[in-house]
């Protein structure tokens, strides 16, 4: 079985199965991931690591593709959508 | 995070799906040192991506069982971001410097998206993106979905969002019901297929499946809430929580284009033993052309004994990729994008959504080139992955320059690699 996680989107608790990327806490925390250069709220496009519409801070860091990152306990990770 | 790390093998294998599994198993039964790349968390690629539930397939476990068992070293999170002669340069957590005496490209393919008004909502996805979101953890169950695009993709990622929970309102398949009537009747006559198709078409069944279908704009605020489709000329509004779109698939040709590797009609050129038009280079899988999963398996194993001399152990499995590539014959001409597909983009659709270009931008220009240097259209992060081919579908412009770094990169990482890479160019 596999067991869950916790990590913060936004300052909010999400809950996530072990082994989710950061991706799918965002989606599943309701929060887009990135606005665009005009200000429009985006989220995941292609799922594999070349669209970029995934951005956001992880533990600081900006600019990570949140769909190429495992959620890791107690993350921090900033959506701008 | 300033140290560089420096690896060595005498097979390199970039991309961890399929192909490049197969591949650097193959490799490593001659006893060299083969190290596996990739871009993601872990092997697998988008097909045999770690799943959590829905079960992945048996076929892929007697595969990772190998990988496990093998002396293959894996580089997860590994983005190769430059190619020089005989060497890559990746970045994970640190710069990676990777030498190597052969290399086998295994970098798989793409979704194409095409612009419509809506199509950058959130929630607006790539059905192979989708699929890939439920195998990364996302929760579809009791979600309103509609899978729009065309080909075999879109039916596979419906079967498996239902699978997963989800409703599936509807499938808009863009090809006519005899051109997909002709398709459907050609896999049934390849022997292996037809089973396949019978499964699919049970686990399909009471989906609504649409032919002469296709999306014309997502409404919603802040996240899709309804698709207008079009079918046999009609429309109409469907309320929904995802739109998973799915028009064919693209070679990821950029790595081997910067490695030299010729293409013939958008494709990798190789020749019977994988190898590209550069010596001690292969081509394995998807950029060589769209054939799925088994051609994939085939090519890598034939890469990876060519590219230890075991051209004996290669040959023997030309029959079998023959078989396979009929397949490829048939996906090739049984799902052309029809033109009315180009005129669904408005003058204020995006086109380019990494730097958030309109349409009307783009369509006074004459070319790539132009449309890049005026617009910065293909200038943002994904470096012209989605647009691109959006652009080339919507104005017929040819896209021909790839240029280092391959993916954006940390200063750190260029400043690490660069005065090796000078060294030696």
């Amino acid at each position: 079985m596999s067991e869950s996680i916790s990590v913060r989107v936004n300052g909010k608790l999400v809950t996530v199965r072990d082994g989710s990327s950061v991706a799918v806490a965002v989606l599943a925390s309701g929060a887009t991931c990135r606005a665009s250069v005009t200000g429009q709220p985006r989220s995941p496009l292609c799922g594999m690591g070349t669209c970029f519409e995934c951005r956001v801070a992880i533990n600081g860091e900006p600019q990570r593709r949140s769909c190429q990152v495992l959620c890791e306990a107690n993350m921090e990770i900033e959506a701008n959508g | 995070m300033d140290s560089v790390k420096h690896l060595r093998f005498d097979v390199a294998v970039v991309g961890a799906g399929p192909a490049g599994i197969a591949a650097a198993l193959a490799a490593a039964d001659s006893g060299c040192s083969v190290g596996l790349l990739d871009d993601n968390p872990a092997a697998g690629g988008q097909i045999w991506r770690a799943t959590h539930d829905c079960a992945r397939p048996s076929a892929a476990s007697i595969w990772f069982d190998r990988l496990n068992k093998s002396a293959v070293q894996i580089v997860r999170g590994a983005h190769v971001f430059h190619a020089a002669k005989g060497e890559l340069a990746a970045e994970s957590d640190s710069a990676i410097q990777i030498s190597y005496g052969k290399l086998i490209l295994a970098t798989g393919a793409r979704e194409l998206f095409l612009p419509f008004p809506g199509w950058t909502l959130p929630n607006v996805m790539g059905a192979g993106g989708l699929q890939a979101f439920v195998k990364s953890g996302l929760d579809i169950s009791g979600r309103r979905i509609v899978i729009a695009g065309t080909g075999p993709l879109i039916l596979v990622v419906a079967a498996y969002a239902r699978k997963c929970g989800a409703k599936v309102i509807g499938i808009c398949e863009q090809t006519t019901r005899p051109k997909m009537a002709r398709f459907a009747l050609k896999m049934m006559l390849i022997w292996g297929k037809s089973a396949e198709a019978m499964s699919l078409a049970y686990d399909l069944r009471g989906i609504p499946h649409w032919t002469d279908c296709w999306p014309v704009a997502a409404f919603g605020n802040r996240r899709v809430e309804s698709v207008r489709i079009s079918r046999h000329g009609q429309t109409g509004e469907i309320e929904c929580d995802y739109l998973a779109c799915g028009f064919h698939l693209i070679p990821n040709v950029e790595l081997p284009r910067m490695c030299g590797c010729h293409l013939r009609e958008d494709f990798v050129a190789v020749d019977e033993y994988q190898q590209t038009s550069i010596p001690g280079i292969f081509c394995a899988g998807e950029p060589t052309g769209i054939g799925g999963l088994e051609l994939a398996l085939v090519e890598g194993e034939i890469a990876g004994y060519a590219a230890t001399n075991w051209e004996d152990r290669a040959k023997h499995l030309f029959a079998k990729r023959a078989r396979h590539q009929k397949v490829v014959r048939i996906l090739q001409h049984a799902f052309p994008l029809r033109p009315e597909l180009k005129n669904l983009a408005r003058p204020d659709t995006l086109v380019c959504r990494c730097e958030d270009v309109p349409h009307e931008r783009l369509s006074e220009h004459r070319g790539w080139r132009a449309a890049k240097l005026h617009t910065r259209c293909g200038m943002g992060p994904c470096q012209g992955r989605i647009c691109a081919p959006a652009a080339e579908f919507l104005f017929g412009w040819q896209i021909d320059s790839v240029r280092p770094p391959l993916f954006p990169v940390r200063c750190s990482s260029l400043a690490a690699i660069a005065p090796h890479s000078a060294a030696r160019n």
